[in-house]
């Protein structure tokens, strides 16, 4: 007989690995199923988003025009000075001017009364897209008559009809009809500050613009060459900027208004990822357990001569094939998801969104999503390559035991993969780099709380009790458990809804708050200075205390330390400085302390006596920090036009959480007391029904005085955080989801674990009652647990967003933690028990013979 | 006569818990082609681990087993496994057929890794020589204890090995069914003129071969010719 050489071949067959693959997977088919549908979400999440961002991206490029209504936009803060006036005029081929202030609008026909944005317009602006109304006549009509169109929520609020009258100062305007959508307006900013239209030509007749007074002024300007605008602005840039006015254009709006929404879709994008990396968990732990249960099969296949890469295309090819169809439903229902986002999101976005299919951003989600779950399956799925055929001769003593480096490396690579897509979607690798530690952070965490309790639960073992606590409490840490898949998985979910809840709470809290015990809660503010006392007047005759009364000047900085803006502007250097120069500063003059303030350094010098005096100001520190102006330092200011030299003589600490007048800067007495200028007044109504009636007598007798009530602020912010809530809720719920799937697939998967000894128990005679009761405290413990730590995680999350990002106390409620946690730990527990229910319907026999 | 399997100061040891466990102690055997021999020994004497090491499934801590004139040490898993694929056939005591696969999927297995042609119909044969011609597409699970083993039995033959291992191969059978895969590997083995090394304790299966070797306790205590 002769003996052939033995030679080493290696090769795959990939044919035949196909075959296997397939053959393979035969029994275990709707499992796979199960694992790979944690995924689909996710990647649905990020397809949905992807397509938003691709679909906004053009609908701004074709929309942009329309929400600047014109070529060009020239905007000043302040009053336009007469020197560039000629050049304002003599610009474009068609113009509008459009003045904005904030003032009291009054319904005449109840007696509501609110402050509100009024933008008095004159000429045919927009000239592209149109301020839309009901009814549509309205946006041109009401220009050439004594009407006003007034925004939808207003309306509503004051219960207002088209016809209705509504005073503004001390002209009264009919309804000429309700705005549905300006240029350019979100659904918050009209919230925040709901908009009325008037005619300009009536502007001067409301008696509102009085010297001091804020009002910003647009010129727009439309170009029968919109093509020229480019030279056109770079000519006349200089001279705009040397009278400190604002340009927009269409282009300049585009950039920016991508740059917002960006921002807005990073957020989103991030959410979306979120959800699927929590799906990827539940694919890691289900393919772990699915690869424990093929051991047996691997090691015969090793033994009949496959190969270690076979057994691991094997293996591989069934979850790749799997994580595409589950890639693929995923795109197609973030195909679905797409079609709602517009809706969804209507109040965040800038433009008139369209739904078109991206291909760009479908592939984008497939393959992230592919990818990531794939790198998340491989973590189990390496160790196939390990599998001794030894173990067909010995199943029961040997135990996969194993560190391999192929392992680490797929954990780094998943690191690095999520790092990357993070720095894609934000551009900052210090941010991606925090995100992905966060994430990682919260994982091990939840890990190591779940191997705690594995080691206390077989440490302390109660072993004098009965033995169906016993059964369930060995359910938590015998071979086969699910309590760390469990724990992250339901934890991390918890975390989540737990720390939505606690942001929203924090926010709402952090205002009422302010607005408790004797704190102010109204600001009237625009007071005249021969208007100064007699409102002091009228609110002592509503018995309001008069809180504050605080003089108000604003004006410009005109020189840091005999730097101009300009100079500062080519001096790279302090480019950070640059934001002294453009902002307008509200300052009041006074030689004390309020009691929200707390002095730094340097001291208050007291009353400017004459005018060779030096002027000592006194600046809040951080805001000193942020300029990089330290004491001593100069600082001109310009007063209307009137240059004031000053020093910093103090820093001081402010406590902005009150409803008070805080400033930034406050001059020393004895400067400014001849400057234009306007009053503020502090107070506390006690009730609304006082707050109302106060104030339709101020806005009755003193129509250009504004006035804020905390309770407006509540209502808007309410409003506001609905409106953020929903989007957070929206995008939350498909990490929540999510972890509903992972959920039932993991309590699914281990009922197949723990089928055999449940039918083992029934085959002893344990009864219905008592193996419900064991698996029901099994997933009790589990749920609670992981709701528990959840929650405790999402209290430090929020605790540290209250301390380090909103500046606010955070003092949770027990109440909905109990609620959380109660119900959090009860779904467990009936997710767990409806899996099970297979067990214990059916005799134990077929149960053996169909899932076994 | 030819060699096929020469197992030279073979010992097996295995470290745990900071002691060293001495499973086989300097075992030394050769196996003629074509020729049945029989493993047999108490319960823990090593017999398992010996059946492991020739058909290299394992490796040996000293010494070195040949099979086919080929030295398993030098070899890595990887091509260990080809050698199994190629010369080597395997019956377990539970059976260790594919759970997901029929039965006569299972038989073709061997086969198809090597890329052989015919594969359907030569396992088919298989499976009517073993009696089991109407289960071919059943699973294990629908299977029972005797039926498996033969679909196993089918399996070993079924890539032609030159040599054929079988740990136990009635362990989980009774007696009645174990008579008759005895006499179906026997008979299978007959007409392959395949080697045969079993592990058993059962003195019955070990009489019908040519060769006894008795092990005790890791060591080689005797071997004889029937
Ligand atoms: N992986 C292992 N680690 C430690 N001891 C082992 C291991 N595998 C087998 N043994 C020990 O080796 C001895 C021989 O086992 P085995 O070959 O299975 O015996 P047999 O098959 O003759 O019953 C037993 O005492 C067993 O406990
Ligand atoms: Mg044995």
């Amino acid at each position: 007989m002769d003996i052939e050489r033995f030679k080493y071949k290696r090769r795959l067959r990939f044919g035949w690995l196909l075959k296997m693959a397939w053959r393979d997977s035969r029994r275990n088919r709707s499992r796979l199923f199960l694992f790979i549908s944690s995924i689909v979400l996710g990647i649905a999440a990020l397809v949905a988003i992807f397509s938003l961002g691709d679909n906004v991206r053009s609908d701004i490029d074709s929309q942009a025009k329309t929400l600047v209504g014109a070529d060009l936009v020239i905007e000043s803060n302040k009053r336009v000075s007469s020197r560039i006036r000629p050049l304002l005029d003599s610009l474009g081929d068609q113009r509008s001017i459009e003045r904005t202030f904030a003032s009291m609008i009054y319904f005449t026909k109840n007696d509501g009364t609110r402050l509100v944005q009024v933008r008095a317009l004159e000429g045919d602006y927009p000239y592209y897209g149109s301020i839309e109304t009901t009814p549509a006549r309205a946006s041109r009509a009401f220009r050439n008559n004594r009407q006003a169109l007034v925004d939808k929520t207003l309306m509503l609020q004051y219960n207002a009809k088209v016809g209705d009258s509504i005073m503004i100062g001390d002209v009264t305007f009919a309804i000429a009809g309700v705005i549905t959508k300006a240029p350019g307006r979100t659904g918050i900013s009209t919230t925040v500050a709901p908009p009325v239209y008037i005619p300009l030509k009536y502007l001067d007749s409301t008696g509102l613009i009085q010297k001091g007074s804020r009002i910003a002024t647009a010129y727009y300007y439309k170009y029968n060459n919109p093509a020229t605008i480019g030279s056109i602005v770079s000519g006349i840039e200089p001279r705009l900027e040397k009278e400190g006015l604002d340009y927009d254009t269409v282009e300049e709006r585009k950039k920016n208004t991508g740059r917002a929404f960006e921002n807005f879709n990073q957020f989103l994008t991030l959410i979306s990822f979120i959800a699927l990396l929590l799906g990827c968990i539940g694919v890691a732990s289900a393919i772990h357990i699915y690869m424990r249960e093929k051991i047996a099969s691997i090691a015969i296949l090793r033994c009949l001569g496959v190969n270690s890469s076979q057994a691991f295309l094997i293996y591989l090819i069934q979850i790749v094939t799997i994580g595409l169809i589950g890639s693929v439903l995923g795109a197609v229902l973030g195909i679905v998801i797409q079609q709602q986002l517009p809706a969804v999101f209507k109040d965040f976005l800038p433009v008139q969104v369209t739904t078109t299919m991206s291909w760009k951003a479908i592939s984008q989600g497939l393959i992230s999503g592919v990818v990531i779950s794939l790198l998340f399956a491989l973590l189990p799925l390496v160790s196939v390559r390990n599998i001794s055929p030894l173990y067909t001769l010995r199943l029961a003593v040997e135990h996969v035991r194993f560190r391999d480096p192929l392992k680490w490396l797929v954990y780094a690579i998943i690191l690095f993969f999520v790092a990357g897509f993070t720095w894609w979607q934000i551009h900052d690798w210090r941010q991606a780099i925090v995100f992905t530690l966060s994430i990682l952070a919260a994982f091990l965490l939840l890990s190591l709380v779940a191997l705690l309790l594995r080691w206390l639960v077989r440490r302390f073992f109660p072993t004098s009790w009965n033995y169906l606590w016993r059964q369930g409490f060995a359910n938590l840490y015998r071979p086969n458990n699910q309590t760390l898949i469990l724990i992250v998985t339901i934890g991390l979910g918890a975390a989540f809804i737990g720390t939505l809840y606690f942001v929203q709470d924090i926010l709402i809290s952090r205002v009422t708050l302010s607005g408790s015990g004797n704190q102010p809660n109204m600001v009237l503010f625009d007071i005249q200075n021969n208007q100064k006392d007699s409102v002091a007047a009228l609110a002592k005759q509503y018995k309001l205390p008069v809180m504050q009364q605080v003089p108000i000047v604003t004006m410009r900085v005109e020189e840091i330390n005999k730097q101009t803006s300009s100079q500062v502007k080519q001096d790279t250097s302090s480019g950070f400085r640059t934001e002294a120069y453009e902002w307008e500063f509200r300052v009041t003059y006074r030689d004390t302390l309020t009691s929200s303030e707390k002095l730094t350094a340097g001291k208050l010098y007291g009353p400017v006596k004459t005018a060779d005096d030096v002027i000592y100001i006194s600046m809040e520190d951080r805001y000193a920090k942020r300029i990089h102006v330290n004491l001593g330092d100069h600082i001109i200011f310009n007063v209307q036009g009137t240059l004031i030299p000053t020093v910093v003589g103090s820093l001081r600490q402010v406590d902005w959480q009150r409803v008070q007048t805080n400033f930034r800067v406050v001059f020393p007495t004895g400067v400014l007391e001849e400057a234009p200028q306007f009053h503020v007044l502090v107070t506390r109504v006690p009730s609304p029904e006082v707050s109302a009636g106060f104030q339709q007598a101020v806005v009755k007798k003193y129509p250009n005085v504004s006035v804020i009530d905390l309770n407006l602020i509540l209502t808007v912010l309410d409003e506001v955080l609905d409106k953020i809530g929903f989007v957070i809720r929206f995008m939350a719920g498909f990490s929540i989801i999510t972890g509903l799937i992972v959920l039932v697939a993991s309590v699914l998967i281990s009922k197949f674990q723990r089928m055999q000894e449940s039918i083992l128990l029934r085959t002893l005679g344990a009864s219905r009652k008592q193996i419900l009761f064991i698996t029901a405290l099994e997933y009790f413990f589990l749920g609670a647990l992981a709701a528990a730590t959840g929650i405790l995680l999402s209290m430090a999350a929020s605790w540290a967003l209250a301390k380090y990002s909103f500046n606010a106390p955070f003092t949770p409620h027990w109440l909905p933690i109990v609620v959380l946690f109660a119900a959090i730990s009860l779904l467990t527990v009936i997710i767990g028990l409806f899996n099970s229910r297979s067990v214990l319907n059916k005799p134990p026999l077929e149960v053996l013979r169909k899932e076994v | 006569m030819e060699t096929i399997l020469n197992v030279k100061n073979v010992s097996k040891t295995y470290q745990g818990a900071g002691q060293t466990l001495t499973v086989l102690n300097d075992v030394n055997f050769a196996v003629e082609a074509g020729s049945t021999v029989s493993i047999v020994g108490p319960s823990g004497s090593g017999k398992t681990t010996l059946l492991g090491l020739c058909a290299g499934l394992d490796r040996a801590s000293l010494g070195s087993v040949e099979l086919n004139n080929i030295k398993l040490d030098k070899l890595s898993e990887d091509e260990r496994a080809q050698v199994r694929n190629r010369y080597v056939g395997f019956i377990f005591q539970n059976f260790q057929l594919l759970p997901t696969l029929t039965a006569l999927e299972n038989v073709m297995v061997p086969l198809e890794l090597r890329g052989e042609k015919n594969i359907r119909s030569r396992s088919i044969t298989l499976l009517e020589k073993v009696g089991l011609q109407n289960r071919m597409h059943h699973y294990p699970a629908q299977l029972s204890g005797g039926e498996q083993q033969r679909v196993s039995l089918a399996r070993a033959f079924s890539n032609n090995p030159r040599i054929l291992f079988a740990d136990e191969p009635t362990g989980n059978l009774d007696v009645e069914t174990s008579d008759k895969v005895i006499k179906l590997l026997f008979d299978l083995n007959q007409e392959a003129g395949t080697t045969l090394i079993i592990v058993t304790h059962n003195m019955e299966l070990a009489s019908q071969t040519k060769r006894i070797i008795k092990i005790k306790g890791g060591h080689l205590v005797a071997d004889e010719l029937n």
